[in-house]
């Protein structure tokens, strides 16, 4: 089922937690709504599952509009971070629920109720736990038995709330794997909230970045990882270092000198020059490029990291350097940054 | 230094790290004794000296047998619909915030520090026949005042802080979230309070309904004045206790309260069975 949300604004008394966000689901993607702690995420997913109203703009499920549709009439399949299972049922019951609380025709037989609930433990891999409650289950279990339980309901759309938030990181990752073998096998148009970057980049077909409120981003993990639109994407994705620096000329100035990259379309005045620190390249003399003064080193994992202090200004830097590289002895060191984007200075 | 293998099987002690086992244990068995076990072992004692015959004949007699059918219909009956009532109460502070909440929540607590025979008599001026209620009830054919029905009212009164205060912290520890995954799962609104909201409160109600009913069995002060304390109509056990001590018929006295220790003690012990199996279960 597609979804679209139209045009949506959300104000709790007043504060507005999102100002016209639009955004397009396919049928069957897995999406990742990743942002930091009040970017709106949550209000987002929430707003699509009916739990909350819009206060503007519509959200439709296919080509219906269902902003005003209830919970219940919406059919959406919700998984919780603390989990929310029914603690006084067995786990086939709370798997069940579902299907138990129908009316009349549409609630199948109790038998069938059954067989589908062992059905959907199978497919989360938990056969054989139908008559334990869920206090005898850990964690993982218990979000498993959360989503079998969203599951049984055939839901339009699979909304997961920081699904793995609450569990250890070995747990996780290994969740995170099964999730994407689940999402492929049954094709449930899936939206996740995580504010875990690598969560969102290895699970999701597309990644919408959020902050404050806004989407900043859509986009394909490459997309968003290799050319960010924003400032903000830039620092949030992945590492990033940034200098102040001047468009002349269609050249990039720092501070009095060039630094051999040109930037023919940008306006002058100034600007703001993003880089990954390990997307550079070391140079030996220096004309035209980035020199600094090291100020500190730091080995992290395979590679070594250097702070440098740039110019007069002492901006600081970080870039990364191989281990052993004779440059991390060196006191000063010249670079040019490989892959790098420029905006106005805000 | 080597510490000894830990014996195997059961022992009386489990190991911890919190001290003062023993001397909290020791505390709390001497305090318990001293408090409730001496007292209700002398009288036990005391109606033990009747012998049996004697013993069967007083707990047997028509009065004793009527006031304590009344004692414990009564106290059976108002504890009920405090159970209804007491949790509507406790939900409509825990859910909804409006103007005055914080004051009907004191009120709650008000039977718990009123004397019971003001409350008697409050309640007694009001259904009594020419009362405020009773006036109105009057031509409909119901009698409050001077009827076991009076009673219900009085232990009705003393017993709904019981209730509310034992559901209201548990209702307010519900997850909300446990509602909107029901609601996710197409559950309506009715639904959602009996599937869900209901199981999780009925061990908090049990307690409550069983703190109610044992107040309800032994109060005395609020019902002698509402219930007109005719023999065999109207009558609790508690008053019988009183009447026969001021005849000095000590044993008959005893008699009758044994009884009824052992019949609250007994259906006290189930309510809290049924409930440690319910705790077991869910967790």
């Amino acid at each position: 089922m597609e979804v679209r949300v139209a045009n949506v604004r959300k104000e709790f008394d007043r504060f507005p937690a999102l100002h016209d966000v639009s955004l397009d689901i396919k049928s069957g993607e897995l999406i990742a709504l990743l942002g930091p702690s009040g970017s709106g995420k949550t209000t987002l997913l929430r707003l699509i599952a009916g739990l909350e109203r819009p206060t503007r703009g519509k959200i439709f499920f296919g080509d219906e509009d269902a902003s005003h549709r209830s919970i219940q009439e919406r059919n959406v399949g919700f998984v919780f971070q603390h989990y929310a299972l029914f603690r006084h049922m067995t786990v086939a019951d709370n798997i069940g629920f579902g299907l138990k609380v129908r009316h009349g025709a549409t609630r199948p037989p109790a038998q069938e109720i059954r067989r589908r609930a062992s059905e959907l433990l199978d497919l989360v891999q938990l056969s054989g736990l139908e008559k334990r409650y869920p206090a005898q289950l850990s964690g993982g279990q218990r979000q498993r038995v959360a989503l079998a339980r969203a599951m049984a309901i055939e839901p339009k759309v699979l909304l997961l709330d920081e699904p793995f938030g609450a569990l250890d990181a070995q747990v996780r990752r290994e969740l995170r794997r099964w999730l994407r073998e689940i999402h492929d096998r049954t094709g449930h148009t899936t939206v996740f909230v995580t504010h875990d970057q690598e969560e969102a980049l290895e699970l999701a077909d597309r990644v919408v970045v959020m902050s404050q409120g806004r989407i900043e981003q859509v986009g394909t993990a490459d997309d968003i990882y290799d050319t960010p639109n924003s400032p903000f994407v830039y620092g949030f994705i992945g590492e990033s270092s940034s200098l102040p620096v001047k468009v002349e000329n269609g050249e990039i100035w720092l501070a009095d000198r060039p630094i051999g990259l040109s930037a023919p379309h940008a306006p002058p005045g100034d600007a703001t020059l993003f880089f990954r620190p390990h997307d550079v390249e070391l140079l030996d003399g220096c004309s035209g490029c980035i020199a600094g003064t090291v100020v500190a080193s730091r080995r992290v994992a395979g590679t070594r990291r250097v702070e440098l202090e740039i110019g007069g200004q002492r901006q600081r830097v970080e870039i990364e350097l191989p281990v052993g590289h004779p440059a991390a002895q060196k006191s000063r060191v010249a670079f040019r940054p490989g892959r790098w984007r420029l905006f106005p200075a805000a | 230094m080597t510490t000894a293998p830990a014996p195997a099987g059961w022992r009386f002690r489990q190991p911890s790290v919190i001290p003062g086992f023993g001397l909290t244990l020791g505390f709390s068995l001497a305090y318990l004794t001293l408090i409730i076990l001496i007292p209700l072992s002398g009288l036990v004692w005391r109606s033990a000296a009747l012998g049996w015959p004697e013993f069967w004949s007083i707990v047997t007699d028509r009065r004793t047998v009527n006031a304590l059918e009344i004692s414990f219909g009564t106290a059976f009956v108002a504890a009920a619909v405090n159970v209804v009532f007491g949790t509507l109460v406790a939900w409509v502070l825990v859910r909804y915030r409006f103007p005055g909440r914080r004051v009907v929540d004191a009120m709650v607590d008000l039977p718990f520090a009123l004397p019971t025979a003001v409350a008697g008599i409050a309640l007694t001026t009001l259904y009594a026949p020419n009362g405020w209620i009773g006036k109105l009830l009057m031509p409909l054919g119901i009698k409050v005042a001077y009827t076991p029905l009076g009673i219900v009212i009085a232990l009705i009164f003393i017993g709904l802080p019981f209730v509310v205060r034992t559901v209201q912290p548990i209702m307010e520890e519900i997850d909300r979230e446990v509602e909107e995954a029901a609601a996710t799962l197409g559950a309506s609104r009715f639904q959602i309070i009996t599937r869900i909201l209901f199981p999780g409160l009925a061990p908090a109600i049990t307690t409550g309904f069983a703190l109610a009913f044992a107040r309800g069995v032994g109060e005395y002060g609020s019902v002698i004045f509402i219930a007109g304390n005719l023999p065999y109509k109207s009558e609790i056990a508690p008053l019988l206790i009183v009447i026969r001590l001021e005849e000095y018929n000590y044993p008959a006295a005893t008699a009758i309260a044994a009884i009824m220790l052992l019949l609250s003690f007994v259906m006290l012990l189930i309510i809290n069975l049924a409930q440690s199996w319910s705790r077991k279960r869910y967790g």
